[in-house]
């Protein structure tokens, strides 16, 4: 790999857990290879309890690949990546009961309407026949789609649809809500509208929000702490403010900051398989 | 470090805040389904959704519904009057009807795969993949709700035949074991489609293999003529081919001619059983 790794240090200097000591994620040396390609190589990590995470880094960084060892999708050997102190290796359903995700792609069924999109998952996650209706309701309720929600999704605009989708998420109350470029492709409002719902929702549950995105100024502006991610390796770890003061001159963008650990700019996408791309070329189309 | 033991994730909302999470129901399901009680929960679950995308759209079942009345109509009548295949005392017509009862489930279910890409292609597979639901039972549910899909679908061929007039048993304990056929048949064929995504991994593959696999089942089968009338290579090939035994049972039940019940009850349910167990065993290639 690449011999710029002066943020590495960082990532591990200040150790962060929870207030019962148990952080929501702990990553400890986690790589990931597909075939010859480490698309993840030797990440630490650990995320606060009831903090906004931020996972930072360009397309092809292995932002969506630690998503998924997190997530329990890929098979890591045991005692690389733990869930409120959960061996994801070992107690795989446990660790998916804390979880909500919301993949990068736009998952909603469109042939169901919205109520009919979040009963799946409450079903799914064993929620209660008489809890049911109400869980559905303050699911949807939370992210604004009351009105909307016996519509068929197909009828919904993209920023509705995600915000769906963290209905879906949200209904099983998850500890730890797992959203994978959530505001991709979306208008600004529409961006910012979702992130208001994750904030609430952070507000009112106390619940851990672990994001990946690619958008700086959306990291900066609600994420607690930032992991910046390039090529599979963590580069730098801290507040948003924390890692701008780090910049030689003592401030500066993110942009800036990602620019002093990696030597690269964000705009330039190392890799990226097609299917990938396609999908996030079709959801960015979707939303328009 | 290694990964902390399992530990009680924090609790939320200590200080009771309710404002603005809006009612949002900060537990998590009390009592989630463990062991074997998931797999019908599961079903049940997918089974729903597409009840209720049937509600949505009904569409595709009038559309799907041209060919069986086709063969009835056209293929039955004709051959009801020219006596050209030798059915006994039972008219051709009746003989026919449960024969293209199976088909019409099949074709449906033969391109469910189809469908399961789409998810994989959509990030619905990823999502559905991190809820609390093993492989097997998520397979077996869409497996069944594949079976769902073609039960309707072979109320509208029944009732068509009808119609034309073919004399069939108003029994429900029979028509009982006439949709259990249909579900355990459709649920073969639908994870038959499912195992051969997850190994083509693409919806034009699939399309091409399941189009080139249809007729041949069909024909192979006792749908249209007695297995004795086939020609000698055939007759064994047969033997091998699960629509043969639905046929088999749907005709005993339906018309009453003499069919080995047992036997194809059996058949079915392992077929069905095994072919799920082989599609959840081939899902990990889809979810990469």
């Amino acid at each position: 790999m690449t011999d710029q790794i002066p943020g590495r240090r960082e990532s591990t200097a200040v150790p962060t857990t929870g207030p019962a000591g148990v952080p929501a994620i702990a990553c400890t040396a986690l790589v990931y290879s597909f075939g010859s390609t480490r698309a993840v190589d030797g990440i630490d990590l650990e995320v606060e309890a009831g903090s906004i995470y931020g996972l930072l880094g360009p397309n092809g960084a292995g932002k969506t690949t630690a998503i998924r060892a997190i997530t329990t999708l890929l098979p890591v050997p045991p005692g690389m990546v733990g869930v409120f102190g959960n061996d994801v290796a070992k107690r795989r359903m446990e660790v998916r009961r804390l979880l909500g995700y919301v993949p990068q792609q736009l998952s909603a069924d469109s042939g169901l309407t919205g109520r009919e999109n979040v009963a799946m998952f409450a079903r799914l996650f064993d929620v209660p026949r008489r809890q049911r209706g109400e869980r559905v309701t303050a699911a949807l309720d939370a992210v604004g789609l009351r009105e909307a929600a016996d519509r068929l999704a197909k009828t919904y605009s993209g920023g509705m649809v995600r915000r769906l989708e963290l209905a879906q998420a949200l209904v099983s109350s998850p500890r730890l809500l797992i959203l994978d470029e959530p505001t991709i492709g979306l208008d600004p409002i529409a961006r910012d509208s979702v992130w208001e719902r994750i904030e609430e929702v952070r507000g009112a549950t106390g619940m851990t929000v672990f994001v990946t995105t690619h958008y700086m100024d959306e990291a900066d502006q609600y994420c607690d702490r930032i992991s910046l991610m390039h090529r599979g390796t963590i580069r730098a770890t801290g507040s948003p403010q924390e890692l701008k003061a780090s910049l030689p001159k003592g401030s500066g963008t993110l942009e800036d900051v990602f620019r002093h650990y990696t030597g690269d700019t964000l705009e330039e996408p190392t890799s990226g398989e097609f299917r990938n791309v396609r999908a996030t070329r079709s959801t960015a189309a979707r939303l328009r | 470090m290694s990964v902390p033991r399992a530990a009680q994730p924090p609790a939320f909302a200590e200080d009771g805040v309710a404002a603005p999470g809006r009612g949002l129901v900060d537990q998590p399901p009390t009592a989630p389904r463990t062991g074997w009680r998931v797999l019908p929960s599961r079903v049940v679950a997918l089974c729903v959704v597409e009840l209720q995308k049937i509600r949505h759209d009904r569409t595709e079942i009038y559309t799907r519904a041209v060919q069986p009345v086709l063969w009835l109509a056209i293929f039955g009548e004709t051959f009801n009057r020219i006596r050209a295949i030798p059915t006994g005392s039972v008219p051709y017509l009746d003989y026919l009807a449960p024969g293209i009862i199976a088909q019409s489930a099949m074709f449906i279910a033969i391109f469910y795969g189809i469908m399961i890409i789409w998810e994989r292609d959509a990030g619905v597979l990823t999502k559905l993949l991190v809820t609390p639901t093993p492989r097997t039972a998520l397979i077996a549910g869409k497996a069944f709700a594949s079976g769902t899909k073609a039960l309707l679908q072979a109320i509208v061929v029944l009732v068509f035949a009808a119609v034309l007039g073919v004399g069939m048993t108003a029994d429900p304990l029979r028509l009982l074991g006439v949709a259990a056929l249909v579900v355990f048949g459709s649920a073969f064929f639908s994870c038959l489609s499912m195992s051969i995504a997850g190994i083509v991994l693409t919806r034009d593959r699939l399309m091409g293999i399941g189009q080139a696999i249809t007729m041949p089942l069909f024909f192979s089968s006792n749908a249209l003529y007695p297995t004795s009338v086939m020609p000698g290579w055939l007759q064994p090939i047969s033997k091998f081919n699960p629509l043969s035994y639905e046929v088999d049972g749907l005709r005993g039940l339906l018309i009453g001619t003499s069919s080995r019940l047992a036997l194809d009850f059996g058949v079915l349910v392992v077929a069905a059983v095994a072919s799920i167990c082989v599609a959840a065993a081939l899902l990990p290639r889809l979810a990469k």
